[in-house]
C-alpha cells in the first residue's frame, strides 16, 4: 500500500493568502479588464455646483461630436429608470441617479454620454453646457437645521431627514415612549458631569480600484449580466432586476476581483443602474468606469457626525449615565444604507462599560455635499470615539489612571449574555482580560516612566489607551432588508477535489484561503485541492455579500454546514464500500478508512467517482456530491479589544508624530492569525489616517477642497510606527466556529487612543479636548495659547 | 482623469526639441518626468497640443564635477540626486532636498529641469537654487544663455523663460555647510515652508549666508536679511536663533490655504530657517 502524506490541520494555521500571487503581479481581473465585442463607453456630466436649479442643458455639440452614439438628460433617463431605491425604513426624498431638475451636490450627475470610447465620452461630456439657477449651499450641519441657508428637498422641514430618534434608558423598543426619569436621575445625582461637543469628521473611502461596472442587456435572451465593482453582487442582482424592469432570475451579477470596499460598495449606486439601463435600452453593452477625480465626488463619504457628549458619574469613577445627541451631516440623498449607518453609533453607546442610564438620540440631515454611507467601522468607531474620549476626560477630571477608571466599570465576563441599554445583545466578552494583555504588552508602567522623562526634557510626549466593542457577524434577518444569512454549496467533484462557493463576497478578506484551510480539514484532503468560488450570481446561487464583519462568522459557518451535509453523504457512500457503518469512517490524508483500520484506506478521489458513477446505487441515495446550506444566526457578534498608542507633538510645529502602537484585539476563534493580522494593519491604518491626516473639507459654497491627493491625506508606510499586535481569544456562542469578525475592528480602538494620546500630550496646556485630524496648525495654536 | 487630445513626438536631440518647440508655436509642452504636467493635464487644467519628449535625450540628464563647480543635466531625475554619491559628499543640502520630494514614484521619474521650469510656489528645488546661487544654463533659437537662480523665478509658475527657450542644465558650487529643512504638507508632500541655508564658516565665524526659501509665498525667494544678520557672526546658537528670527519678516504675500493659514506659515518660516542653519552648521 502507498503511504499517503500526513497532512496537518489548517484551521489556526499562519496559511499565506492564496489570492496574493496573482493580485500583485497583475494578474487579477477587474471591471476594467472586461471587454465585449460592441462595447461602448459611458462618461457622465456632473454637476459643478452644490446646491441650483438646473435651467437647460444643451447637449447638441455632444451629439454631434464623432464617435458619440448617445446622450442622455436627468430628464430622457427618467423615463426608463425609476428612482434610486434606499435599503432602510426610513423616509427618503425622490432620489434620481442623473438628476432632472436641481443638483444637491457638486458632482451629481446631470447628463450621461454613450460614446465608442472613454475618451471621447469625456470630451463629449465637457462639451454639454448646462445651465444652472444657483441656490445658497447647505454646508454647516448645525445651521443646516435650522432651515438655512437653504431647505435642499421641500418635504423635509428644516433638512431634517430624520429627526431625533431616540434610543436606551426608559425609551420603548419602538422609540414611541420616552421617559426621562432614569437618565434625569443619573445626572442629578451625578458628582462629576463630563460635557463635550465632538466632531467625527467626513473621510473619503478611497478604494485602491474605484468603482466601476459593465452592463451587457441581450435583446435575444431578454437576459442582463453586469460586472460591478461591488461588495455584494446578490443584493446587486435584486436591485438592479428591479430597476429595470426584469425577474431576478433574468440578472446575472459578477463582482471580479474587487480591489478594495472598506464599506462603499454596498450601496447600489446610480452609475450602476444607468449603465444597465442604458444598456437594456440601447441593446448593447456598455462599460463606466470612475476616475479618481469622480471617486472623491461620487463614491459615498464615511463618518461625519457630530457629537454632544455628557457623561455622568460619582467621584470614584463609577458610570451613572450617558447622554449622546448625535446629528449626522449625510450630505445631500439617502443612499442604500445612509440612514441606517449612525443608528449603529446608537446601538454601541454602551461600549464597554456598565452604565446604569444610557440615552441617545439622533438627528440626520441633509447638506449639499455628497451622501455618507458605510465606511469601515460604519457607526461604530463614531460610538466608540465618543465613549472613549469622553471616558479620558473623566479620567483626566477625576486624576484617575484611564486604565484602571474603565476597568472599574466593565460590563464582567459573568454578565454576558449582557443585554445593552441601546438594544444590543453582546455575545460574549471579557474585556479586563483585553485591557490587561494591552498594559502588559505595551509595559504600561514604562511607557509611562518614558514619557515622564520625555517630559522632563521639554518634549510633548502623551500616551492613550482606549478599548473597544464593535457589532460585527450581522446578523439576523430581522436586523437587515435583504435578510442576513448566508449561503454556501460545497461540491466534492468527480476527480476528489472540492470546489465550494460561498454567498460573502471577499474583496481583500481572503476568503478565498481561509473558507479553503476549513474545507480542507473539514474533508481531510489537500488545501490545494479545494477552490472557493465566489462574486459571480451564476455560479453562486444565493447569498448576501460581504459588509459588518459577517463574512468569516455568517459565511463560514454556511460553509461548514454545506460540507458537512455532503461528507455525510459521502460518508455513506464510502460506509457502502467499506460495507461498514457510515459513523465509523475516518477522512483523513486524502484517504477515507475505517476507524481502527488504516489498512482500509481508499483515496479519497476514488469515493468521490463511485458517487458519480454508482454501481451499484446504494439503498436510499442519489447519485453525486453537493449540497448547500443557509446560516441565519441568532444574534451579531461582539469583538472588543484594547489599543494603546503613544504620541510626540513637536512643540515649534504642532506636528503629531505616532511612536507607538499596540494592538489587543479579541475576535474570537481565528482560522487563520496571519490574515487576521493584515486585516487588523489594515484598519489601524485607517484609524491612524483618520486620528492623524485624513479629512473631508468643503468650502462654504459647497465645493471639494479635498478632492485629490495633493489635498487629501492618505496614511503611508512613514506615517506609522511598528503595529505591534497581540490577540485574546473569547469565542462567540452564536456560530459553531466561535469566530466573531475581525475586518473593522482596526478602525475602533486606534482612532481614540491616538486622540487621547494627543490630549495627553498637550496636558500642560489645560487642554480637553482636540477634534480630528490632528491638523499641526491646530495643534500649535493650543501650544500657542497655553504660552500665553 | 483623461486629458484633452494631445499629440506626442519624442526628441532625438536638444535641437531636435528645439525645432519641434519652435514649429509648435506655442502650442507645445515640453515633457520629461511629467509629475507635474500629466496631473495638470488629466484636470484639464493645462491642455498642450503637442507633448515633445525630452526624456531621453542623450546628454541632458548627469552629474558632473569640473573645476571645483558641479553641473546637473536637467534631465537628472530627483532621485539620481538624491543618491548621488558625490552630491552627498560635496552638497547635502541638495540631496537632502531631492530625497524630500514627494513619493518614490515621483522622485523616479520627475526632473531638476522640470521641476525649475513649473516653480510651483511650493517645490523644493528652488530654494537650494536660491541657496546655491546656481546659474541655471538655458538654449533656444537665439542660442544659449545663463541665468541666476536668483533672477530665474518671477512669480507663481513664473519663471525667466521663453517658451521656446530649454533648461540644459544648472552649475553651482557645491556648498558642504549646508541644510534643507521642510515641513511637509502630509497630502502631497510639498512644502509649507522650505528652507535651504548654505553658509561659508572659517575660525567659527560665518563669513557668509545664502537662504533661501520656498512655499511662503508666490515664489522662492532669499532671505536676504537672515543672511545680513549672520554676515560676520561668530556662531553661537543666540546668533542663530536672533537671526532665524527675521526670516520672513519682509514678506508681504504670505500664502494661506486649508494646510497652513498665512499666520501658521509665517510662524514656521523662522523655526525652518532655524533647523536648515543649525544643521548646516553642523556639517561646517
Amino acid at each position: 500500500m502507498p503511504t499517503t502524506p500526513v497532512l496537518p490541520k489548517l484551521v489556526g494555521q499562519r496559511v499565506k493568502r492564496r489570492e496574493d500571487p496573482r493580485l500583485i503581479q497583475g494578474r487579477g481581473t477587474y471591471v476594467d479588464d472586461i471587454a465585449l465585442i460592441g462595447m461602448q463607453h459611458l462618461a457622465f456630466k456632473r454637476s459643478d455646483v452644490a446646491h441650483a436649479r438646473i435651467t437647460a442643458i444643451d447637449t447638441s455639440a455632444a451629439e454631434a461630436m464623432d464617435g458619440v452614439e448617445a446622450v442622455f438628460t436627468g430628464a430622457q433617463i427618467a423615463k426608463f429608470l425609476p428612482p434610486m431605491p434606499i435599503g432602510t425604513p426610513f423616509p427618503s426624498p425622490e432620489h434620481r441617479a442623473v438628476a432632472v431638475d436641481a443638483v444637491r451636490y457638486s458632482g451629481e450627475p446631470v447628463a450621461v454620454v454613450v460614446a465608442r470610447d472613454r475618451y471621447v465620452a469625456r470630451d463629449a461630456a465637457d462639451a454639454i453646457v448646462v445651465s444652472y439657477d444657483p441656490r445658497p449651499a447647505v454646508v454647516d450641519v448645525e445651521q443646516a437645521m435650522t432651515g438655512q441657508p437653504a431647505v435642499i428637498h421641500p418635504d423635509f422641514k428644516n433638512n431634517l431627514a430624520v429627526a431625533l430618534v431616540p434610543s436606551g434608558t426608559g425609551v420603548s423598543a419602538d422609540g414611541s415612549k420616552v421617559d426621562d426619569s432614569a437618565i434625569d436621575a443619573a445626572f442629578k445625582n451625578a458628582e462629576v458631569v463630563i460635557s463635550q461637543r465632538m466632531v467625527n469628521q467626513r473621510l473619503a473611502p478611497n478604494t485602491m480600484e474605484p468603482r466601476g461596472v459593465v452592463a451587457h442587456f441581450e435583446p435575444g435572451k431578454g437576459t442582463m449580466t453586469i460586472w460591478s465593482s461591488t461588495q455584494n453582487p446578490h443584493i446587486l442582482r435584486t436591485f438592479i432586476a428591479a430597476l429595470t424592469g426584469l425577474g431576478q432570475d433574468q440578472v446575472r451579477a459578477i463582482a471580479p476581483e474587487v480591489g478594495g470596499g472598506f464599506g462603499a460598495k454596498i450601496n447600489i449606486y446610480g452609475e450602476e443602474y444607468v449603465t444597465a439601463a442604458i444598456s437594456k435600452q440601447l441593446g448593447i453593452p456598455l462599460k463606466w468606469v470612475e476616475d479618481r477625480s469622480e471617486a472623491f465626488v461620487a463614491t459615498t463619504h464615511g463618518r461625519d457626525i457630530l457629537a454632544y457628549v455628557d457623561l455622568a458619574a460619582k467621584r470614584d469613577g463609577t458610570l451613572l449615565g450617558l447622554k449622546l445627541r448625535l446629528i449626522a451631516d449625510i450630505g445631500a440623498y439617502n443612499m442604500l444604507l445612509t440612514a441606517a449607518i449612525p443608528t449603529l453609533t446608537m446601538m454601541m453607546a454602551n461600549a464597554t462599560y456598565n452604565i446604569p442610564a444610557v440615552r441617545a438620540t439622533l438627528t440626520e440631515v441633509f447638506t449639499n455635499k455628497t451622501p455618507t454611507d458605510a465606511y469601515r467601522g460604519a457607526g461604530r468607531p463614531e460610538a466608540t470615539y465618543f465613549v472613549e474620549r469622553a471616558m479620558d476626560m473623566l479620567a483626566r477630571e477625576l486624576k484617575m489612571d484611564p486604565a484602571e477608571l474603565r476597568r472599574k466599570n466593565f460590563i464582567k465576563p459573568s454578565q454576558f449574555p449582557f443585554a445593552t441599554q441601546t438594544g444590543a445583545v453582546y455575545d460574549s466578552g471579557d474585556y479586563e482580560k483585553a485591557l490587561d494583555l494591552a498594559l502588559k504588552h505595551s509595559q504600561w508602567d514604562r511607557l509611562q516612566a518614558e514619557r515622564d522623562a520625555a517630559r522632563a526634557q521639554g518634549r510633548l510626549v502623551g500616551l492613550g489607551l482606549s478599548m473597544y466593542v464593535e457589532v460585527c457577524g450581522i446578523g439576523p434577518s430581522a436586523a437587515l432588508p435583504t435578510g442576513g444569512w448566508e449561503h454556501s454549496q460545497v461540491t466534492v467533484e468527480r476527480d476528489g477535489r472540492i470546489s465550494a462557493t460561498t454567498g460573502a463576497s471577499p474583496h481583500g478578506q481572503g476568503n478565498e484561503t481561509t473558507f479553503a484551510q476549513m474545507i480542507a480539514d473539514q474533508f481531510g484532503v489537500p488545501f490545494e485541492h479545494v477552490t472557493i468560488l465566489h462574486g459571480d450570481t451564476g455560479v453562486v446561487k444565493q447569498g448576501i455579500g460581504t459588509f459588518g464583519s459577517r463574512s468569516q462568522a455568517v459565511g463560514g459557518t454556511a460553509l461548514i454546514m454545506a460540507g458537512a451535509k455532503v461528507k455525510k453523504k459521502m460518508a455513506k457512500f464510502a460506509a457502502a464500500l467499506f460495507e461498514a457503518h457510515e459513523d465509523d469512517l475516518v477522512f483523513e490524508n486524502g484517504t477515507i478508512s475505517v476507524k481502527g483500520s488504516p489498512a482500509s484506506a481508499k483515496p479519497f478521489a476514488s469515493v468521490a467517482a463511485y458517487a458519480y458513477v454508482p454501481v451499484p446505487l446504494p439503498d436510499g441515495l442519489e447519485p453525486g456530491l453537493s449540497d448547500e446550506a443557509f446560516f441565519e444566526p441568532t444574534n451579531n457578534t461582539y469583538p472588543f479589544g484594547c489599543h494603546i498608542s503613544m504620541l510626540e507633538i513637536d512643540r515649534e510645529t504642532g506636528e503629531p508624530k505616532l511612536l507607538k502602537l499596540v494592538a489587543i484585539d479579541d475576535a474570537g476563534n481565528l482560522i487563520n492569525p496571519l490574515i487576521v493580522e493584515g486585516q487588523i494593519h489594515g484598519g489601524l491604518a485607517q484609524g491612524i489616517g483618520q486620528a492623524m491626516i485624513e479629512e473631508v473639507v468643503y468650502g462654504e459654497d459647497g465645493q471639494l477642497l479635498t478632492g485629490s491627493y495633493m489635498d487629501y491625506a492618505l496614511p503611508r508606510a512613514i506615517d506609522f510606527p511598528r503595529f505591534e499586535l497581540a490577540a485574546t481569544v473569547t469565542p462567540t456562542p452564536v456560530n459553531p466556529l466561535g469566530a466573531k469578525g475581525v475586518g473593522e475592528a482596526g478602525t475602533l480602538g486606534s482612532t481614540p487612543c491616538i486622540v487621547n494620546a494627543a490630549v495627553d500630550a498637550l496636558s500642560e496646556f489645560g487642554v480637553k479636548h482636540v477634534d480630528m485630524m490632528l491638523r499641526p496648525e491646530k495643534l500649535w495654536r493650543i501650544i500657542q495659547g497655553g504660552r500665553s | 482623469m483623461i486629458s484633452t487630445q494631445f499629440e506626442y513626438t519624442r526628441a532625438t536631440s536638444l535641437d531636435d526639441a528645439l525645432a519641434k518647440l519652435g514649429a509648435a508655436k506655442g502650442d507645445a509642452k515640453l515633457i520629461a518626468g511629467g509629475h507635474s504636467l500629466v496631473p495638470l493635464m488629466k484636470l484639464r487644467l493645462s491642455e498642450p497640443k503637442v507633448l515633445i519628449d525630452i526624456a531621453r535625450i542623450p546628454g541632458l540628464s548627469g552629474i558632473n564635477a569640473k573645476d571645483g563647480a558641479i553641473e546637473i543635466g536637467a534631465g537628472t531625475v530627483h532621485q539620481d540626486v538624491a543618491s548621488s554619491a558625490l552630491l552627498q559628499h560635496a552638497c547635502p543640502m541638495l540631496t537632502e532636498a531631492a530625497a524630500e520630494i514627494g513619493d518614490p514614484q515621483v522622485r523616479n521619474r520627475g526632473t531638476l529641469g522640470g521641476s525649475l521650469a513649473h516653480a510651483d510656489p511650493a517645490a523644493d528645488y528652488p530654494a537650494v537654487m536660491l541657496a546655491l546661487d546656481a546659474t541655471i544654463l538655458i538654449k533656444g533659437p537665439r542660442g544659449a544663455r545663463t541665468v541666476k537662480a536668483g533672477d530665474f523665478f518671477q512669480g507663481m509658475f513664473t519663471v525667466d523663460l521663453a517658451g521656446d527657450e530649454i533648461i540644459t542644465a544648472v552649475q553651482f558650487k557645491p556648498v558642504k555647510a549646508g541644510a534643507y529643512a521642510k515641513l511637509h504638507q502630509r497630502a502631497s508632500h510639498f512644502a509649507i515652508v522650505g528652507v535651504a541655508a548654505a553658509l561659508a564658516v572659517e575660525n567659527k565665524v560665518i563669513q557668509g549666508a545664502r537662504v533661501g526659501l520656498t512655499g511662503a509665498s508666490s515664489h522662492a525667494v532669499r532671505l536676504t536679511e537672515v543672511e545680513q544678520a549672520l554676515a560676520g557672526k561668530q556662531i553661537s546658537a543666540d546668533n542663530i536663533e536672533a537671526a532665524a528670527k527675521l526670516a520672513g519678516k519682509g514678506l508681504t504675500d504670505i500664502n494661506s490655504d486649508l494646510h497652513a493659514s498665512e499666520q501658521y506659515r509665517r510662524s514656521m518660516i523662522p523655526v525652518f530657517t532655524k533647523r536648515a542653519l543649525i544643521r548646516a552648521l553642523e556639517r561646517a
